[in-house]
């Protein structure tokens, strides 16, 4: 673009060398002022909400874990706010609930993420296979979740999971079946299968569009050179949609490691779920039942660490499985 | 076509069920909860709990949305107008301001400018509950706890959507645009206002379409925040009301009346705006 904008006035330049450089030169200089104004114009407005409202609480939360307010003798005198260096981590890292609440969330994930990630790319190589009959509507039924707000798909499933209510149950009750899906074992599948069923039909119209994406001689290609529909789908389409499956896969992981609603509303109806099930819900425990903000700050950047950590290593995971692939080709 | 095409019609017909089967099965699992809760709507409190959602006999759909507005002093109606001003409010501002950076980020060079947008990604990643703690303590710092403002300041944050900015503003925002608007001796600002965001349209649209989802679907931050009733949106209040169902039964058919019109607002939003968000899910993925 540069080249394009020096060429064209090269015939008057020449006419007064000694003085347009000069103030050419100092045009350019006032535009390129001007230009970086206007970007800071733009962009303030949002770096002011990451400073209030990202980088001083994440600084915030570091700092209040390694202080913490003591209260000299018997609670009388001015409270002290003191340096206690690591104690608040090692009573989070020691805390038997805590770490059942990372447990938990652990298995969740490993649980959920694989379900979620390989049924919604199912779904949507099915989708795209071009055999499914009524596919804008399938696709419109599968996606209507996505417009449940998280606490009422919480609300509706844990009506379906309640006895007297569920219609599900009764049908499990008519064929001889006694099932709770709020028992020990099956609460937290049961917590899975709300997640899935709220997000399936957004991750599948992702995937459905990454595919679309995809060059049609490709396919083509590998139809003559004699792959079935399944090979296609498995060997053909899938890798090279692979950078949405990796989004979504992280996606799916941020998300998986806050878990807290669906709990949180279970938790009403059912005794299997303990105030601190999930590390979310110990955070908001310590903070806001117990006040102990220390407690509650070291257990937030527990779990940070560990957000940062996971999707870190899935990126670099992938990158690396994938760079092999890259330069056989 | 070829002599080996009736011994193949077989297993492909075969496969056509199977996969239409698996997508059939699927949009069951999909739909008859909602469609379980449009049928409870319309249950009073006895018959919900006979369970027998088919019969029409007791067809209470229409007291049912009456006994929701007159519960507790008509405080669905406020909840109701909270839950649109934060998420219809915050998401216009929000996507606003989200895709004028994204847009900077694309078309302006500084330096450090990729290390700045890593900052920006690495946002994404962080999880809400632990800022909620941080945001608190500032919030009532600055008097702010219980009131309408710490709710809608943490929401307008959105680093996603400058990353879709960044894209839409690649993709749909010629330099040649800018070029000649810069050679017409418009001012930058002008330019972005006037010609910009204008192609930005329909990114804009998907921006603030996920941050509605979002800032409807919040739960945690009202959570924390929030103690007076007259502050909650929807999600809050209903996770109170069914708190006190388990002691008072006359709350679920309420619960229940007041989840499916909840629904109806993002649905809508969904439906009208289609063609919009589905570019944008494209833009966002394919990158």
């Amino acid at each position: 673009m540069t080249a394009t904008t020096q060429a064209q006035p090269t015939a008057p330049a020449t006419a007064s060398r000694a003085t347009v450089p000069a103030s050419a030169q100092r045009a350019r200089k006032r535009a390129r002022r001007g230009q970086l104004a206007a970007c800071a114009v733009l962009m303030a407005p949002f770096f002011a909400l990451l400073v209030t409202v990202f980088l001083i609480p994440v600084g915030t939360a570091i700092y209040l874990s390694f202080f913490s307010d003591d209260q000299p003798g018997l609670g009388f005198g001015p409270e002290r706010t003191i340096f206690v260096g690591l104690r608040s981590y090692a009573a989070v890292l020691t805390d038997p609930t805590f770490l059942s609440g990372l447990a938990t969330v652990a298995l969740y994930c490993l649980i959920y993420i694989p379900l979620m990630v390989i049924g919604a790319l199912a779904l949507a190589l099915l989708l795209d296979s071009g055999v499914v009959r009524l596919r804008a509507w399938a696709q419109l039924g599968l996606f209507l979740p996505h417009a449940v707000p998280g606490i009422i798909a919480a609300l509706i499933w844990l009506y379906l999971y309640t006895p007297g209510i569920s219609p599900v149950i009764d049908l499990f009750a008519k064929a001889d079946i006694t099932i709770d899906f709020l028992g020990i074992h099956t609460v937290l599948p049961s917590i899975v299968n709300i997640a899935l069923w709220s997000n399936l039909g957004y991750n599948m119209v992702v995937f459905y569009a990454a595919l679309q994406a995809v060059p049609r001689e490709v396919i083509e290609a590998s139809v003559v050179d004699g792959a079935g529909p399944v090979r296609t789908a498995l060997q053909v389409k899938t890798p090279l949609v692979r950078t949405s499956i990796v989004m979504v896969a992280i996606f799916t992981l941020i998300w998986a490691l806050q878990l807290f609603t669906e709990p949180m509303l279970l938790s009403q109806s059912s005794p299997m779920i303990n105030s601190r099930f999930s590390p979310s819900m110990y955070i908001y425990d310590a903070a806001f039942t117990r006040n102990n903000y220390s407690l509650a700050a070291a257990a937030s950047v527990v779990l940070l660490v560990c957000t940062i950590a996971l999707s870190y290593g899935v990126t670099r995971w992938t990158s690396r499985a994938n760079t092999p692939e890259e330069t056989a080709r | 076509m070829s002599t080996g095409d009736s011994t193949l019609m077989r297993p492909r017909l075969l496969g056509r069920a199977t996969v239409n089967a698996v997508v059939a099965i699927s949009v069951l699992y999909t739909l008859l909860p909602v469609l379980w809760l449009v049928l409870a709507a319309g249950k009073n409190r006895d018959a919900l709990f006979s369970s027998n959602l088919l019969s029409l006999g007791d067809f209470s759909f229409v007291q049912n949305v009456r006994d929701l507005f007159a519960m507790d002093d008509g405080l669905y109606t406020r909840w109701y107008g909270n839950s649109l001003l934060y998420a219809v409010l915050g998401a216009g501002v929000g996507a606003l301001v989200s895709v004028a950076c994204g847009y900077a980020f694309d078309k302006y060079g500084f330096r450090h400018k990729e290390k700045l947008f890593g900052l920006v990604l690495a946002a994404v990643m962080v999880p809400q509950t632990v800022l909620a703690l941080p945001l608190y303590l500032m919030a009532s710092e600055a008097g702010l706890v219980n009131t309408f403002w710490a709710v809608f300041i943490p929401v307008l944050f959105n680093p996603f959507g400058v990353y879709l900015g960044r894209i839409f503003s690649q993709g749909y925002v010629p330099d040649e645009v800018l070029e000649a608007a810069r050679v017409d001796g418009a001012g930058e600002l002008t330019t972005y206002v006037r010609v910009a965001l204008r192609m930005l349209g329909p990114g804009l649209v998907t921006v603030f379409l996920f941050q509605l989802t979002a800032i409807w679907n919040n739960f945690f931050l009202p959570m924390v925040m929030l103690s007076d009733q007259d502050l909650y949106p929807v999600s809050l209040g209903l996770y109170q009301w069914n708190s006190s169902a388990s002691v008072s039964p006359e709350y679920y058919p309420v619960v229940i009346m007041g989840s499916l019109l909840a629904v109806v607002p993002l649905i809508l939003a969904f439906a009208l705006l289609q063609r919009f968000w589905r570019s944008g899910l494209t833009a966002g993925s394919v990158k």
